[in-house]
């Protein structure tokens, strides 16, 4: 198959995020919105508006806010727990561990303008580290939606999933994918061009740019292949296997270069299937600069990934 | 679903002796699987007990056969080291056996260290950090007070426990959304692992604390079994604000040697301890 990149323009995937909460909400009176003074950032004015009593403001209290959702789990609600991803995370991080993946808790969290969105706020406002943590924690779904539709389908198959998950939302704009008849499953990567050369694994805003990528990739005669991981952990071996068969992986993240999806392939493939591979992500804490100056100044590019294919062919063809 | 399974029924003395005779077989049961286990944390869990008494055979609308009934009752035990309290009032209410309280801390157990909800019947969170099980018992108020459901949230704190910032987010929130039927209960035992709380991190005025959050808060003998009883019989008169009850307490209670000794908030009696301990809670029993 080869998916493409669909013409309409760019999406903020938080559109998707409340409209999708708004019709579940509809339909079953069990899902609560909770915020951190965060009704505006998450686009939840609608659903408060409309649903009064089921949006529940903890104010500016992540560890609390948390906890509290797993508490509404325990009271048999389905709670949605919306903040910005860096507090989310960084913040209530004991709080996810204990009260979320260890108590197995009914709860949904979101994390909103993950990655770089907000640029030029700082390395504290960066939500670079939130997949690489959170995969780490047993029990708990980890989903990096990488378009409009994938953001909907995913905040779908959270509130019918038993068990916390985690969706990191992007407020980056983003194309739509256009992809055919797909389904989201979570924990199924989604293959979206064949290729037998080289594997790209991304997810979030670097799909739609690994797909760019393998349209470059193309006419230089390399066929790459670009899988979509949205579900991070537990991740699709069977599509790492298929990767590993291509002989050389790139992955692509708006996180960290290391411990997230990168680092997940990367595991896998050191255990299982070794093969060359480059982990494009950031290095670290970063400096001032908007979401896309960040992105360009890191490689987080068609350009950059095309080169990363480069590398590690060349690197693959030495061995 | 409406559970009314209560354990005592009769007149309010009866209630009292009831919870006096559940407490005392609790803190019997709790040392000798600390004595078992090589492990344990009995300070903290014999200042706990007659609290939990009160809980788990008089107050709580609990059905061990349906542990996850939507409409009971729920306890969140937030000092969650606490076990031995804990664990002896869920196996004499009938969540497990009896004999089970012997695997406490076993390889496999479901007796872990802390409370699991995934393992064991009767637990509603995992705790263990401090300052957890308070804000997710909050939660669950919040879950009742959008369903006007009639069932009734409790949590147990450690006062020490007092000093985690989440306590605080949670009660500001709980006094906020004015969630009348949850009750928490502060262990007022005055120390906590290292020292006694208030050279530590003061916590006085404490119930000045509570009534600034929005909440009506009581204090009384956590030992007395009357006294404990009718502050849960008035938690559950119809309320505008959550309650706290500061509880008075003694780490250690009742067994001499342990009583008010930061030492014992975790440790293991030995042989001659065990037998002695024992013998002043049978004789508290019997006078």
């Amino acid at each position: 198959m080869s998916a493409t990149i669909a013409p309409q323009g760019l999406f903020d995937c938080r559109d998707a995020y409340v409209a999708t909460l708004e019709a579940l909400a509809v339909a079953d009176d069990r899902i609560v919105a909770v915020v951190n003074d965060s009704v505006g950032s998450s686009k939840l004015s609608k659903f408060r508006d409309r649903f009064p009593t089921r949006l529940v403001n903890v104010g500016i209290a992540e560890q609390n806010m948390v906890s509290v959702g797993a508490g509404l789990a325990n009271g048999g609600k389905v709670p949605f727990v919306s903040g910005a991803a860096c507090f989310l995370t960084a913040r209530a991080m004991e709080q996810i561990k204990v009260d979320c993946g260890y108590s197995q808790a009914n709860v949904k969290l979101c994390g909103i303008s993950s990655g770089v969105a907000y640029g030029e706020l700082g390395a504290t406002h960066h939500s670079i580290e939130d997949v690489a943590w959170l995969r780490a924690i047993d029990k708990l779904t980890v989903i990096v939606p990488a378009d409009p539709w994938e953001t909907g389908e995913a905040i779908k198959a959270a509130a019918a999933h038993d068990g916390p998950v985690f969706v990191r939302i992007s407020r980056m704009p983003v194309p739509a994918l256009d992809r055919g008849d797909a389904a989201f499953m979570i924990g199924r990567a989604e293959t979206l061009r064949d290729g037998t050369d080289v594997t790209i694994v991304a997810n979030g805003t670097l799909v739609h740019r690994a797909l760019a990528a393998a349209e470059v990739l193309a006419d230089e005669g390399i066929a790459a292949r670009v899988v979509n991981m949205s579900t991070v952990s537990p991740i699709d071996t069977a599509a790492l296997a298929a990767a590993a068969a291509t002989g050389a992986i790139v992955t692509a993240e708006e996180g960290l270069a290391y411990g997230g999806l990168g680092g997940a392939v990367a595991e896998w493939c050191a255990r299982n299937a070794p093969v060359p591979m480059r982990m494009l992500g950031f290095p670290g804490f970063l400096p001032t600069g908007s979401a896309e100056w960040l992105m360009e100044r890191y490689g987080l590019t068609a350009d950059g990934i095309v080169a990363a294919a480069r590398d590690v062919l060349e690197q693959r063809r030495v061995r | 679903m409406t559970i009314s399974i209560f354990m005592s029924n009769g007149d309010f003395d009866t209630r009292v002796r009831d919870v006096a005779a559940r407490a005392n077989w609790m803190r019997r049961r709790l040392l000798a699987m600390i004595v078992k286990a090589g492990q344990g944390h009995p300070g903290g869990d014999l200042s706990a007990t007659d609290v939990l008494a009160a809980l788990y055979f008089d107050v709580l609308r609990i059905d061990p056969a349906h542990p996850r009934a939507p409409g009971r009752d729920r306890f969140v035990m937030s000092k969650g080291h606490c076990t031995g309290a804990l664990y002896s009032a869920l196996a004499g209410r009938g969540f497990f056996p009896e004999e089970e309280l012997d695997t406490y801390l076993a390889p496999e157990s479901r007796l872990n260290g802390h409370p699991n909800r995934v393992y064991l019947p009767g637990v509603e969170t995992n705790t263990g950090p401090l300052g957890h099980g308070f804000p997710v018992a909050v939660g669950i108020a919040i879950a009742g007070q959008i369903d006007s459901a009639d069932y009734r949230v409790f949590a147990l704190t450690g006062d020490g426990e007092l000093q985690e910032g989440s306590i605080w987010e949670a009660a500001m929130l709980a006094g906020h959304r004015k969630l009348g039927r949850l009750t928490v209960v502060v262990d007022r035992n005055g120390l906590q692992q290292g020292a006694r709380t208030e050279d530590t991190n003061t916590l006085e005025p404490l119930a000045d604390k509570w009534r600034a959050f929005g909440w009506d808060v009581v204090g009384i003998d956590g030992h007395d079994h009357g006294a404990i009883l009718r502050a849960f019989d008035a938690a559950a008169e119809p309320r505008e604000k959550p309650l706290c009850i500061i509880a008075n307490t003694v780490k250690g209670r009742g067994v001499s040697f342990m009583q008010d000794q930061a030492g014992w908030h975790h440790g293991v009696p030995s042989a001659a301890q065990y037998a002695q301990a024992i013998g002043e809670i049978e004789a508290e029993m019997e006078s």
